[in-house]
């Protein structure tokens, strides 16, 4: 059937989704096959590549030597890793082993390693560690959690269309949230929840997540970075459980997209990336910037990108 | 939009501008050299030279200089890399006055003795804008199959360096001329679309009045 559609609108795309009895990933997949002049296949391979890049990350990431370039990050991965594998964690394997996930992702960013920016560098560990732990969690085949991918795409898509993805423009919530987002979609399909339930769970992630500033320490995307990742899944799976129990987000997820723009234009530039506020500027954030660069060296860790007055 | 756009690139972090587009910066500096380097000297200038250390983003420009793209994972060891071929690698911080705050000059030595001179800032998202070639003004992002073609400013050299690209069937989708004072030496930058082949360049380097044509691919 013709489901011709554009990313303005995420409910239109779950409507078009539930009118067809498809998941969302299946009427993603034919539409980008017609707008690329690809065939369904060669973007379905290109996407596993992706996919294979993120589960590639996992290993490296909990190595307990990991260290950032500047120093000041690497090894959380490992440490919440041997807890999770362990049956000891406080929250059980699901979520603990998401946790460890994200932080394996994020920390081998930090460290120079390869990642799949998701949207972001900065937000590149929640959307695989969502995936990658429904796949080991719930026993799921390769496929589907590829194809799960071309749905957080979508709801990326509609977040990059209507609002931004770059801390330096939204904030925090611009790349964290939208990873978040993005993710708790993917989970929702991957839960054999309907289109209609995963456009719920990118409200409630979004709207859990609204208005958190980018306050990088000493400007690099370690701290607070990494630990928002491990929060962000965190949030992409409260989203879904919430979502498949039927509970509806108040706010439309559309609506909810907007705000976070407008939240996003009203936040101060010192909020944005620039490292002029919030973590960065506290006496252990500065005490640190010192200690990677140097007494004195820069004013902030702004990267000067100039994203914050576009 | 599409995507790939949302998921991607695949890339080695941690900062697009910082790492991916610090890389490119240094292979468009191996493009433009055309051989091998032997010595870099790499300036850092803004928030390039207060925060290189933490993104590594001189790993990232010496790894483009020896050719390694955006996703390979060697950028992490290219200082040694570098050392182990014989690559001899000179950081320093400056103020470059007016730079946009994330540009680097890279002046390169060839085997052959050949030298290039190029500056360039990292733009965001891993996107690039190279503003100079040995001394010249230029305006490359590397998207494109570009031509840099050097030439005595005088009258009907643009006309028949154009005629021969469109000729071909060649697209110009960004065009920039600056010379040092008139009849002089001029460069003209010339991003294009289209399919063809390196003898378009052949082409353009025999016109009259050219000194060199030089034809990067998509970096």
């Amino acid at each position: 059937m013709n489901t011709d559609f554009d990313y303005t609108s995420l409910a239109a795309i779950a409507d078009a989704a539930q009118k067809a009895g498809e998941p969302i990933s299946a009427l993603v997949l034919r539409q980008q096959s017609r707008q690329l002049e690809r065939d369904e296949r060669s973007l379905y391979d290109q996407m596993a590549q992706n996919y294979t890049v993120m589960a590639e990350c996992i290993g490296p990431g909990c190595d307990p030597d990991l260290r950032s370039a500047s120093g000041l990050t690497g090894g959380s991965a490992a440490k919440m890793r041997a807890v999770s594998e362990s049956g000891r964690s406080l929250t059980g394997s699901l979520l603990s082993g998401a946790l460890y996930r994200a932080l394996a992702v994020s920390e081998l960013n930090a460290a120079m390693g390869r990642i799949v920016a998701a949207p972001t560098a900065g937000s590149c560990g929640i959307l695989p560690a969502a995936v990658l732990t429904m796949q080991a969690e719930k026993g799921l085949s390769e496929e589907a959690c590829v194809r799960s991918l071309f749905t957080a795409s979508a709801v990326g898509m509609v977040i990059a269309g209507n609002a931004c993805l770059a801390g330096a423009q939204g904030g925090c919530q611009a790349e964290c949230g939208s990873a978040a987002a993005m993710a708790a979609a993917a989970i929702v399909e991957l839960a054999g929840g309907t289109p209609k339930m995963a456009e719920h769970a990118v409200a409630i992630a979004l709207k859990n997540i609204l208005g958190l500033i980018c306050d990088p320490v000493a400007g690099l995307v370690e701290i607070p970075c990494i630990k928002r990742n491990a929060s962000g899944v965190a949030g992409a799976f409260v989203a879904a459980e919430l979502a498949l129990a039927g509970i509806e987000s108040a706010i439309p997820a559309d609506e909810v997209i907007l705000a976070m723009k407008k939240v996003g234009d009203t936040m101060p530039a010192a909020l944005r990336e620039t490292a002029e506020g919030g973590l960065a500027t506290t006496p252990t954030g500065r005490r640190l910037h010192d200690q990677v660069f140097g007494p004195g060296s820069a004013a902030s860790g702004c990267s000067g990108c100039g994203g914050c007055k576009a | 939009m599409n995507v790939f756009d949302i998921l991607g690139p695949v890339m080695i972090g941690p900062s697009s501008s910082h790492t991916a587009g610090a890389a490119r910066l240094g292979r468009v500096a191996l493009a433009l050299l055309g051989e091998p380097a032997q010595k870099a000297r790499i300036l850092f200038h803004g928030s390039f030279a207060k925060t290189y250390k933490g993104h590594g983003t001189d790993k990232a420009v010496i790894a483009g200089i020896m050719g390694m793209t955006t996703d390979d994972s060697r950028i992490r060891n290219a200082p040694e890399i570098a050392a182990q071929h014989g690559l001899e690698v000179v950081i320093e911080t400056g103020d470059i006055d007016g730079a946009h705050p994330n540009t680097a000059r890279i002046a390169l030595t060839g085997a052959s003795g050949r030298t290039v001179t190029m500056q360039g800032s990292s733009i965001g998202g891993g996107n690039i804008l190279v503003t100079q070639v040995n001394g010249l003004d230029v305006s490359l992002t590397g998207q494109y199959v570009t031509m840099i073609v050097r030439h005595r400013d005088t009258a009907g050299v643009i006309a028949a360096v154009t005629e021969v690209l469109s000729s071909a069937g060649v697209n110009i989708c960004n065009f920039r001329l600056s010379r040092q004072y008139r009849g002089g030496e001029a460069v003209m930058t010339i991003e294009l679309e289209g399919s063809f082949g390196p003898d378009l360049n052949d082409r353009i380097q025999a016109l009259p009045n050219i000194y060199s044509s030089t034809m990067l691919l998509p970096i």
